[in-house]
Parts: C-alpha cells; structure tokens; sequence
C-alpha cells in the first residue's frame, strides 16, 4: 500500500470493529464508493471500487472473499467474477479493472486515501 | 391435428418423400423419432394416424396410471411437439384400407393420404378367449388409457370383486390395479403356473405363494367355461373342472394377437398364426410397406415387448433414410426383468432349458423365498438361460454372460449362490464386448457408454442423462455404475473429488469431519482439515454444513463471512443490488389482514410486487438500508421469513384440500403447514420444495417436487425427488398410504439423509440420479435402517426442529448487526446509481439507456 500523495487524504469511515471478519462495508469517500474488506485470519484491510463494472451496480463491498492461489479477490456477488484485492484486475478478464486505495489502521479506525471525485 | 379438409394436398417436391405411420403407440412414436433424427439428405413429410385419441404414451408403465389418475405423466410426446416438427397427426381415426395400386391409405373418417412409403406399427390387440358371457358389463381388457379409465368407473360403481384371467405378466399388473383400487382381487391361470412363459415350475410356485401372500386369490390349472349372472357378485365365472368364482368385473389378460387386419386386407403376406410377414429390413411382402412392433412377424416369431419394437422401428427408419450404414433386425432378446407386486421376478434366454443338453442348476431359499436357477450348456462353458425369483440382484450379470457367450466360471453356481464373505465371482465389465448391451429398455451398447465418457461424462448421472442409458427400468444401473467408474479408469481420469484448493475433501467428507469432531466454526475446521483462507465454493458450503448441523444464527461473527450474496443480508440480490423481500406464507395459507399488510408495505416502499410459483409474494427493489424498517412492520404483524435467500426448505405448495374441495380425500393445506413450520429453515445443499395435493387430481404438482405427497383415501403418498426447472423429472413414489407420523418421520430421515450424502448444490433430483442402488437402495436406508443410522438422523432433525429461529426477528434485536444494512457504513446517503422506471404501474431497474431520463430516483 503507497502513501498518499499530493491531493490525497486519509479520511476515517468507521472503526474496525465495524467490519466483521472476513466481509466488506461500503464507505462514501470524497464522492466516491469504496468497498473496504477486512481479512479474518490476519485482520489486514484492503480497499477497491464499490463499482462492479460487469454486473454495472455498487455491490463489491457484499461479495465474498476467496483466496484463488495466491491472490486474494473478492467474488461479485452478482455475477462471480473474481477482483484481486491488491491490484483491482479482473481475473476472469484481464481487461477490466477496478481502482485500488490505501487503506489503514490509525487509532482504531479504519482510513481510506482517496481524491475528490 | 383433426384436419377438417378429406383430401390432403401436399407440395409435390420430389425431394419430399411423405412416410405415413399408421399407429401412434411407443413403437410408431420412436419410429419417427428416428426418422427424423437420421441424418438423410432428403426430407421427410410425416403422417401418423392413431385410433386413440391421445399421441404415444408409455404402455409399459400403465398401471401408474392408477396412481395419478392422470394420461400425462405417461405421454411420451404431445400434439404440439409433434406440429412444431411438421408432423400430420390425426387422432382416433383409425385406417381401415389400403391401396396398394395408387399407394393411398383411407381412414374410418374418410381422409385418403397418399404415400411414398408406409410403416404399419399397428401393435397388437387383447385375445379375449371365447367363453360364453365374455361380453357381459363390466368385462374389460387391459391395454389401453381409455380401458383403464373404464376399470376405475366400475370400480368407484360399487365393484368389490375384480378378478383377471390370465397370470402372465400383465396379467398379475392388472391383478395389482384392481387390488389398488380396493378391490378383492383374484388371477385365473388356464396353465398350471403363473407366468409360465418366463418362469419354471419352481420359481411358479414360490411365485404364486408371494402373491398370494399380498392377499390376491391365485386359482390355477383353471379353465373358464362361461360366465353367467352371480348371487353375491355381478358375476359367476364357471370353469371345466366344476369350481366357480365370483366376481364383480372382469379383466381378460389372456395374450395378445398381432394386430394385423389392414395387412390381411390389402393382401400382403401373413403368417399362419397371424403377424405380417417382415424381412431384416422390416419390409412386408411389399417393399414400400414396413411392419414394426408387436403387429411384425419375424422368422416366425413376433415380439410382445417393447424393446425389439423399438429396434424395429430403428431399423426400418434407417432403411427408409437409405443412409450409408442401414440397420438389420437379426432378432431380439426376450429376457425380462420386472417387480410385480413388489415381488422381483427375472427370466433370461432359454428359462426352461429346452436346449438339446442344457444342465440346470437351483438354489431354492424358502424361508428367504428365493428362487434361483441357472441354465447352462452340455459342456458347462455357456449361460443359456436363468429364472431369477424373489432377488433378480444378479440380472445384470447373468444377462451379459448369456448374450456374450462369456465362458462360465469354474463353478457357475458360484454365480447365484448367496454371498457370505467371499466375493461373488464377479463378471469383469472388461470381458465385454464393445456391442454388448448394457441397457436394453433403450438399447444402449458398453460402446456408446464409452463413447460418453471420452465425450466428457464423469459420472453416473452425466452418461444416464446423454445416452439414456438405465433411465427406463433401470435394472441395469449397478453394471452401468460399474462400467462408467472402468471407462474413467482405463481413461486415466482421476476425478478430483476435492471441493477446492483450500480443502482436499468432498462436502459428504466435511459434513462428517464436522459432525464427528464437533467442529463449529469456519476457522476451526480450515485450522484442523483445510489450508489458505477459503473461498467462494468451500465458505458457502461449511456455512450450510454448520447450519445443517448445529443450526446457529447465520450472521453470527464466525459464520457471516461464509454466507453468499442473499444469504448475507437475508434477502434476494437483484440484478440491480436491491434486494427482493420474500415473507414466509405457509403452505400459501394467508389471512385477509396479513395479506393487507404485505399490500401497504409493498406500496409505502414503493415495492414491485408478483406472485410467486411457490404461493408467496415477493416484493421487488428494497435498498438494504430499507430492509430492516420493512421487516419490523412485517416481523410485528406476524410475518417471519421465507427463506428465499437460502440454500434450504423453500415453500410447501398446497391445493385446498378436502376442507373446500368436492374432490380432496384430505386435509392438504394442514398438512402443508405442518410441514413447512417442522423444516423452515432447515440448511440443505440446494434449495428444497415440496407440495402437498388433496386427491391424487394433483393440483399442487408435487411429483415434481423434491418432496411431493398426495392424498390417499388410506393415508398419503409420498414422492421424492421430483424437479421442475431446466431438467424436469418425475418424482419417484417412495412410499404409499402413509399415516402422518410416520410421513414425518420417513421426510425427516430422507432430509437428513440427503443433507449428508448430497454434493455441493446438488439437487434431490440429480442425487437420486448418482445414488448408487437407487430407489430400492435408498428405502433400504430409510425403511429397513439397513445402515444403522435412522435414530441419528432423527435426533440431528429434531435438534434443527428446536433451534429454528427467525433470522430477521434475530437480526433487528442487534443493533450492531443492523448497522450492516445501510448502503454507507459511514454516510446515510443512498446509492445514487440506482434508477427506476414505471412498467404496467409498477417499478422496475432502469436500463442503462435510460439512467439519464428518470421517472424516480432512489429515495
């Protein structure tokens, strides 16, 4: 995860104990839809568009998160293409992609860098 | 198609040939059927007629007529798929001429259709022997739907006595039906054995002991004399040797004759004993008219089963495609296997070894009644024959052992002695040649089974659905599982049954490990059987096991990270991410004032509302922040919820019952919501329907339920495995005249059962199709405890009984849980992608093109 530059900011959505294990919220972050998703066994935070840009509808916060070898994705919960949570590629279709932020734990809560939108 | 018009003009293309089919039974059906598959350059111009009124239906399996009470369940095809392939069907119209000169047929109607070639699949009529008064009321045959009916109309008249002359082995089917229909029933056999065709003196006796054990008179060695007015009954069947029975109606089963009459008129060859004479390309004495089925002499011989019929009627379409491989008829094998009354009976090849030489062997277990015999030839080296009765297990085997002229084991006894230890000396489906017939109701060779699996079937059920193959009697099952399993070997296929990269196990595996060790949450079991994190096939499916098994609240921490996307927030993700809202409406029984409140929150919201095929209402585009306020008004007027979102019991579907209904013999909506409040919520592999009718009328379509029961006048019947959807199939009747308790606790078991052993998202249907052993195997389990788990599945279905909650009610007691329903954890904004507009008065998504021109945006 990069530190944010220049505009960016980090801004708090809410406190960790918010997001139960291994699921995702959605927060409103300058404008824009981030899914935020909390892994179980190692509590490490990642943070893509809420945009599923197969299913065209904001719902990657509610799918479900599946590890496929290495990479860790979350399945849409619409139509179950698989995002990697790191990098924002569709694994089912390299061409799309969805946008990655930073993410953090800063006095227990949960922030988000992202632009103004 | 009744056509109106008498005189039929068709286009005159010389690239047309017109092939009319006169007949329309399961012979002249599959006929056409292969016609029409074959892949000839020139088209066909298709006219049937039958002197029924009703298109091919399924002969064989008449008697369930007296189950359902229902032709449809039976038909093989219907009129409008016969239109949508361009056939000319007309219906009880019967042709009565032939003209050979100008190549015309002319119907009793009086329509004249011309042809280039003629296929007469006219079948075969009952021989009612002439006895004096056999044209008495109440005397029947049994062959067609419309005999059928007529039997049952005598029988709700007041007849107490049925009795059926002739014991073979339609005629025991139609002692069956008139015992079904209440009746005393009684079988009158000329010949002094049942089934004497098939079966030897041995296998006759214990025969006629088990059926008489089912509480059927069994007279034998009885010649009717006449039949003359009764004192106590309708009927007094007199016979030769002075003893006289008797009875209110009269069923003759005495045999049937080729049905060759049209032939015998239009001067084509006979035999002496009546059949038209065929050659191996199923031509007649007139080589543009082809006889098929049971009306077609063959060297002599006819065929009064259906499967010759059916490789008749191949070999007749494959002449008359004129492709470059034509099909011959070189015979058929007239080996059987059946259950009459329950009791299984087999007859292969040479029964009673009339075989110059031929040796017998017998095993006789009467306190098992079980009889056996084995047929071989001088040198011991050949299976020529066997009489299988009471346990018909070792069909299969023996079967291909005779038509493969496979050497013997040293000891052939071996082969129908019981199995005490040691291994039967089993028959290495390897010895089999490619063309040996594996499945002969629908003539499927161990070469086109292998054909399926290199074509890419990895199971039982794939090569069961792509080649048909044990899908008709489905005594060939066991070979077939056999056969399929050394294909994949000799393939080098290993089939990983492992769910996934994170657990090298199969769901039947993982239920067990959870239930054994106790395990309760996602994280336990990855830690003791699993690696990685999990994904989206193993969390949803260890989400159900624990549901199924300790029945904890699904949003619970541990838990609610494993749940899919409606199970998750408890409601149906839609294509646009609102969610549908589906209340529970028990067995679809609502009060006027409940069904008002689901009208006002479907209009406050703003909600699209339908009715569902399972008797509920669904309510359409709730955004997740809405959820829980239109819950809380559903939960306080005493709505719970339905499920939907679930992998787990859906809906029990009902008729009205005898409550309302002229017809209903019982209670059906009482029983539909004591069914669907026992097993609401209940975690499965895949979703579960059932439906309860009143009267076998069957108004609620249970057989195609996963669970389908139906009122008798004695109890209920219970169904199982039945689906709707992409694959229909018709429920298997599991069991019949059930009084409720023990109704229940058969479900409960067969649930639990099928929550143990099923994979993951696999439905009852294609369960039942993969269960090895099948039918007879799963009432084995669930009857007979022949596993010794009946009790533990009764105590895991009444653990799930008293845990049930309500997930909503749950969920709005927990304000830590609500806060997930919110479309911004950090914001009470709403999602502004979403965009709705007004269809026939109500909502729906807008299309993408019409995001920017909104009626009504989210609130």
């Amino acid at each position: 995860m990069t530190e944010p530059t220049g505009a960016e900011h980090w801004t708090p959505v809410c406190e960790l104990s918010d997001i139960a294990p291994d699921t995702g919220v959605c927060a409103l972050v300058k404008g824009q839809q981030v899914a935020v998703f909390r892994q179980a066994r190692t509590d490490r935070l990642f943070a893509i568009g809420n945009f599923d840009p197969v299913g065209k509808a904001n719902v990657l916060s509610r799918g479900l998160l599946a590890q496929l070898g290495e990479a860790i994705t979350v399945a849409s919960p619409l139509y179950k293409q698989h995002y990697c949570l790191s990098s924002g590629t569709c694994l089912e279709d390299e061409a799309l992609k969805v946008p990655v932020f930073p993410v953090r734990i800063s006095a227990g809560k949960v922030e988000v860098a992202a632009s103004q939108h | 198609m009744n056509s109106a018009n008498p005189v039929q003009h068709y286009p005159d293309h010389s690239a047309v040939t017109r092939v009319v089919v006169v007949g329309n039974g399961m012979v002249g059906h599959q006929f056409i059927d292969s016609l029409l598959a074959s892949e000839a350059d020139q088209q066909f111009d298709v006219v049937t007629f039958s002197e029924e009124p009703r298109v091919a239906y399924d002969r064989m399996h008449l008697t369930d007529f007296f189950q359902t009470r229902s032709a449809d369940p039976l038909a093989m095809t219907t009129l409008e798929t016969y239109q949508g392939q361009g056939i000319t069907t007309y219906l009880d119209d019967k042709v009565v001429s032939i003209d050979r000169e100008t190549c015309t047929v002319t119907s009793a109607k009086g329509h004249t259709v011309s042809y280039d070639k003629l296929v007469l699949a006219t079948g075969s009529y009952p021989f009612v022997p002439p006895i004096e008064g056999n044209d008495r009321d109440n005397c029947f045959v049994y062959r067609t739907i419309e005999d059928l009916e007529a039997i049952t109309a005598a029988a709700e008249n007041g007849a107490r006595v049925g009795a059926v002359v002739g014991g073979g082995l339609l005629g025991l089917e139609a002692a069956k039906a008139v015992q079904d229909l209440g009746l005393e029933a009684h079988v009158v056999e000329f010949a002094p054995r049942l089934m004497a065709v098939q079966v030897d003196d041995g296998g006759g006796r214990l025969l006629k002991e088990k059926i008489e054990a089912l509480g059927v008179g069994v007279h034998l060695s009885r010649a009717t004399s006449r039949i003359v007015p009764g004192e106590a009954c309708q009927h007094k069947m007199e016979f030769a040797d002075g003893e006289a029975l008797e009875t209110d109606l009269i069923i003759f089963s005495a045999g049937i004759r080729p049905q060759d009459e049209l032939a015998h008129s239009s001067d084509l060859k006979i035999g002496e004993r009546g059949g038209i004479v065929i050659n191996n390309e199923c031509q007649t004495s007139d080589k543009n008219i082809y006889a098929i089925g049971e009306c077609a002499l063959w060297n002599g011989r006819t065929f009064g089963l259906v499967a010759p019929g059916y490789a008749m009627a191949k070999v007749a379409a494959s002449h008359i495609a004129g492709g470059e491989e034509c099909l011959t008829f070189d015979g058929a094998d007239m080996s059987t296997k059946l259950k009459l009354m329950g009791v299984d009976v087999a007859s292969i090849g040479d029964a009673h070894g009339v075989t110059p030489g031929a040796r017998a062997y017998t095993y006789f277990n009467q306190p098992e009644e079980v009889y056996k015999k084995l047929v071989v030839s001088e040198d011991n080296q050949r299976l020529l024959g066997a009489v299988l009765v009471g346990d018909a297990e070792d069909y299969g085997t023996l079967l291909q052992y005779m038509l493969n002229e496979i050497q013997l084991p040293e000891f052939p006894e071996g082969l129908i002695l019981p199995n005490h230890g040691d291994a039967k000396p089993g028959l290495g489906v390897g010895a089999l040649p490619d063309t040996a017939q594996i499945c002969s109701c629908h003539d499927v060779s161990k070469g086109v089974v292998r054909d399926a699996v290199v074509a890419g079937c990895c199971s039982v059920g794939d090569v069961k659905s792509y080649t048909a193959a044990g899908t008709g009697c489905g005594g060939c099952v066991p070979l077939l599982t056999n056969l399929v399993n050394h294909e994949l070997e000799e393939l080098g296929i290993e089939v990983s049954k492992d769910l996934c990269e994170h657990f090298a196990h199969t769901r039947q595996e993982l239920y067990h490990l959870i239930r054994v060790g106790e395990i309760k949450s996602f994280a336990e079991l990855l830690d003791k059987h699993g690696k990685g994190h999990g994904c989206e096939i193993c969390k949803p499916v260890v989400g159900s096991i624990l549901a199924s098994c300790w029945n904890e609240y699904v949003l619970k921490d541990e838990h609610i990270g494993l749940q899919d996307t409606n199970d998750i927030y408890l409601g149906n993700m839609q294509k646009d991410g609102t969610y549908s809202v589906v209340p529970r409406i028990a067995g679809g029984e609502i009060t006027p004032d409940k069904l008002i409140v689901l009208g006002e929150v479907a209009r406050d919201y703003g909600l699209y509302t339908k009715i569902t095929g399972g008797q509920r209402v669904d309510l359409f585009g709730a955004q997740l922040h809405q959820l829980p306020d239109i819950w809380r008004t559903l939960v306080d007027a005493g709505f719970e919820t339905g499920h939907a979102y679930g992998k787990s019991l859906r809906t029990v579907k009902s008729c009205v019952g005898n409550t309302w209904c002229r017809y209903g013999v019982d209670d059906s909506v009482g029983l539909a919501i004591e069914i669907e409040n026992r097993y609401k919520g209940l975690r499965a592999p895949h979703k579960v329907k059932f439906a309860v009718s009143g009267c076998t009328r069957e108004c609620a379509e249970a057989q195609s339920k996963d669970f389908g029961v139906i009122a008798t006048e004695k109890g209920w019947n219970l169904y199982i495995c039945g689906n709707g959807g992409m694959k229909p199939r018709h429920g298997d009747l599991f069991a019949t005249d059930l009084d409720k308790e023990t109704l229940i606790r058969t479900v409960d078991r067969l649930l639990m059962f099928y929550i143990r052993t099923a994979d993951r998202l696999q439905r009852t249907s294609v369960w039942m199709d993969n269960l090895e052993g099948g039918l007879d195997y799963l009432k084995q389990v669930i009857f007979e405890d022949s596993l010794g788990i009946c009790d533990e599945l009764e105590t895991e279905m009444e653990l799930n009984v008293e845990n049930y909650q309500c997930e909503w009610a749950t969920t709005l007691e927990d304000p830590e849980k609500l806060k997930r329903f919110s479309h911004f954890i950090n914001s009470d904004a709403t999602d502004d992608n979403l965009a709705f507009v007004k269809e026939r008065d109500q909502i729906r998504p807008a299309r993408e093109e019409e995001k920017g021109n909104l009626i009504a945006t989210a609130s």
